[in-house]
């Protein structure tokens, strides 16, 4: 039986080959909504065996040979070595469970402590071995949030934000998260159980050129980290959150000359 | 007369504007019986009122307006919370 320790995960999500990788481009968009959503990532045969330990009640990292073939997959080592590097250490995990007929929601928060490092995260895995319509209650979160420095639930007095997105998907998806996006989970409107297995692993190693570089400073990479694509909901701070997006591109491109913030800002501020 | 009891609304807009658009909101209803199902997470998709002007108009009177933010030198691109956080309520029969 596997067991629940930093050594057995960085064991096991050893270097990948650079197909597996994540693309500048998506690396660019995980920068900037602060999470990847893969529909159906997962293949089903292993939901399966995944699914039949959650509902047997023994689905947790420590209980689950399954659940670390999920990670085994070089599919998903290839997204955390890209995130993390080849080493990830375990943090923790958990199995979260929203009974049938469940009919409140989580409230809104941003998991752990605030996070005094200014551009390392960790990586929060949520993985649905079934498939999650929205009667189910699929995880909400709130895309291009993660860089806020709020602390675990003193977001907790809202309820409704425009453009709050519900992590819909069929059985097998799978979404990687920046520590810091803010979350919650669902009412479940089913007579089935929704089960939700979440993992959280730390960089083993500074996060500077880890995934596939390749045209990192292409225009159309530029266009989506520099954008304003959570205008909507971030107002007036859209500007300050589009600086802070430059400078963690920089970091995680491991070069500390790119520029994509807004009217070249990082550069005439000599920031 | 019946019993009233207050209905909190809090709308965060998209800047200080009180015409702004509404980017955030939770209804806190004070109304209802204990038990009774209040405003969730991620169960509406459309704010009540485009604005707090709009919800002015609808018979909302706003108790709390937002200090303005503070910037500090070295920390001038740091966000949190939403900063543009209105209070409302409106007093209403008891229901539910």
């Amino acid at each position: 039986m596997a067991s629940a320790t930093l050594e057995t995960v960085s064991a096991k999500t050893s270097s990948v080959g650079k197909e597996h990788l994540l693309t500048a481009r998506q690396m660019a968009q995980f920068v900037t909504d602060g999470y990847l959503l893969l529909d159906a990532f997962i293949p089903q045969e292993l939901n399966e065996k995944v699914y039949a330990d959650q509902a047997a009640g023994k689905g947790r990292w420590h209980e689950s040979d399954s659940i670390h073939e999920v990670f085994e997959l070089p599919q998903v080592k290839g997204i955390l070595q890209s995130l993390l590097g080849e080493k990830p250490i375990y943090d923790h995990s958990a199995l979260h469970v929203v009974g049938p007929q469940q009919h409140t929601g989580q409230i809104w928060h941003a998991d752990s402590i605030i996070d005094a490092r200014p551009f390392a995260f960790d990586v929060q895995t949520m993985y649905f071995s079934h498939d999650v319509p929205k009667e189910t209650g699929p995880t909400l979160i709130l895309p291009g949030s993660h860089l806020r420095l709020v602390s675990n639930l003193s977001i907790a007095r809202y309820k409704n934000i425009v453009v709050q997105k519900q992590l819909i998907g069929k059985a097998g998806s799978i979404a990687f998260l920046h520590h810091g996006l803010w979350h919650c989970a669902q009412p479940n409107f089913t007579d089935k159980t929704r089960y939700m297995f979440k993992l959280r692993l730390r960089p083993g190693q500074e996060q500077r050129g880890l995934f596939n570089t390749d045209g990192y400073d292409d225009p159309e990479v530029r266009r989506i980290v520099g954008g304003f694509p959570h205008n909507n909901w971030q107002g007036d701070q859209a500007r300050a959150e589009n600086i802070q997006r430059a400078k963690l591109w920089r970091y995680v491109c491991g070069d500390d000359s790119v520029d994509t913030s807004f009217e070249g800002v990082l550069t005439r501020m000599h920031i | 007369m019946p019993e009233l009891r207050q209905q909190i609304l809090i709308l965060h807009l998209a800047h200080p504007d009180l015409d702004a658009a509404t980017i955030a909101w939770a209804l806190y209803d004070g109304a209802k019986p204990e038990g009774e199902l209040q405003m969730q997470t991620g169960d509406e998709d459309t704010p009540p009122y485009k604005s707090v002007l709009a919800a002015m108009r609808d018979g909302w009177f706003v108790m709390q307006l937002p200090t303005m933010p503070t910037f500090h030198r070295g920390e001038e691109h740091e966000t949190g919370h939403l900063p543009y956080e209105y209070v409302l309520e409106r007093r209403v029969p008891i229901h539910g």
